[in-house]
C-alpha cells in the first residue's frame, strides 16, 4: 500500500480534474518546481495510484439519452461459465461497464442507449439471449456525481 | 453538429486517452491541425467534458468496495436534496447515482477492510437522513470498465 502526503493528494486531485495537465503547469498551480512535481506524477503512476484516464463525454450531445443500469441474476450457475458470460456481455457495445458483485444480483452492467426504443432493442436482442442470463432488473439513471474520495 | 472525422477522433480518443494531439491525429488520418482545432471545438461545445485521471484506490489501500441501493422516504419533500447533500460530506462515497426504478440512488463506497466498511456503515451511512430502505451489493470484481461510447 502506498501512503500519499498532503503534497500527493493535491496532484491527484489536480489530475482527476484535468489529466492532460503538464508537471509544469500542475507543479505552477501548487507551488512547487517542474522537476519535484515529475517525480511524485512518476511516483503515482509508477505504482499504480493512477491506473489510466477516461475521457468523459458528453452523452446526450452524442445522441445517448438513455443510461440505464441493470441487475442480472444468472438463471443457470454451473450450468454455464461465468468466463463465457462475462466474455459475451463485454464484447456488447452498448454495455459500458461490467462489475461482478455479490449480494442481490450477480452482475450489474451500464447500458448506454439513443432513446428507450433503442434500449428495448439491446435488452431483447443482446442482454436477454446472453448465455444463462435469468433475473434482470433495470434502473434509468436521471443523475450522476462522482466524488474525489479521501484524497481531500 | 459532429461530421464523421469528429467522431473517429474521439471513437479513437476514447480507447487511448493518454495520447498526445500527434499520436491521436496519426490514428485519427488527419492532420495534427485539424486533430487539435476539432478537439478544441469540442471542448468549448461540450461535448468533450473531460479527461480525467483514473484512481485505484485498491493501490491506496481500499481493498471494499460496495454498492448501497437505498429507497428515500418520500413522504419528506425535501428527501433526496437533504440526502445527497449529507452523503457528498462522507469522503469514502465515490459515487452518487439517482434513479428512477426500484430504487431511488445508489452510493458507492470504499473502506480499508470489513472492519473499516462496517464502522463506516454504522457512524457515516446509516445515520444519512430519510433512508427508508438499504440494500448492500458487495463488488467482486470489475470485468469491463472503459466506459467507452459506441459511437
Amino acid at each position: 500500500m502506498i501512503e500519499l502526503d498532503t503534497t500527493d493528494r493535491l496532484i491527484l486531485r489536480e489530475l482527476v480534474r484535468d489529466a492532460t495537465q503538464s508537471a509544469s503547469a500542475i507543479g505552477r498551480a501548487l507551488g512547487l518546481s517542474q522537476p519535484a512535481t515529475w517525480r511524485r506524477l512518476q511516483r503515482l503512476r509508477e505504482t499504480g495510484v493512477i491506473k489510466g484516464q477516461r475521457l468523459e463525454l458528453d452523452h446526450e450531445k452524442l445522441g445517448f439519452g438513455v443510461m440505464v443500469f441493470l441487475g442480472v441474476k444468472l438463471a443457470t450457475k454451473g450450468r454455464v461459465s461465468l468466463e463465457d458470460f462475462e466474455r459475451a456481455v463485454s464484447a456488447i457495445p452498448e454495455v459500458q461497464t461490467v462489475e461482478h458483485i455479490l449480494g442481490l444480483y450477480d452482475y450489474r452492467l451500464r447500458v448506454v442507449a439513443r432513446d428507450i426504443s433503442d434500449f428495448e432493442r439491446v435488452l431483447r436482442r443482446r442482454i436477454m439471449t446472453l448465455p444463462g442470463v435469468g433475473d434482470v432488473e433495470a434502473n434509468v439513471l436521471l443523475s450522476e456525481e462522482r466524488r474525489p474520495g479521501p484524497i481531500g | 453538429m459532429l461530421d464523421d472525422t469528429d467522431r473517429r477522433i474521439l471513437r479513437h480518443y476514447q480507447h487511448a486517452p493518454t495520447l498526445g494531439a500527434a499520436d491521436l491525429a496519426e490514428r485519427a488520418g488527419v492532420t495534427p491541425a485539424t486533430c487539435a482545432r476539432r478537439l478544441e471545438r469540442m471542448q468549448q461545445d461540450g461535448v468533450i467534458r473531460a479527461n480525467r485521471a483514473v484512481i485505484d484506490w485498491r493501490a491506496l489501500g481500499y481493498e471494499v468496495e460496495v454498492s448501497l441501493r437505498i429507497t428515500l422516504d418520500k413522504t419528506q419533500p425535501r428527501a433526496f436534496d437533504e440526502f445527497i447533500e449529507a452523503a457528498r460530506n462522507v469522503p469514502e462515497v465515490i459515487e452518487i447515482q439517482t434513479f428512477l426504478g426500484r430504487v431511488d440512488l445508489r452510493l458507492s463506497v470504499i473502506a480499508r477492510d470489513m472492519a473499516h466498511y462496517q464502522q463506516l456503515y454504522r457512524s457515516a451511512i446509516l445515520t444519512l437522513p430519510h433512508i427508508a430502505d438499504i440494500e448492500a451489493l458487495m463488488h467482486v470484481a470489475r470485468i469491463k470498465s472503459d466506459e467507452v461510447l459506441p459511437l
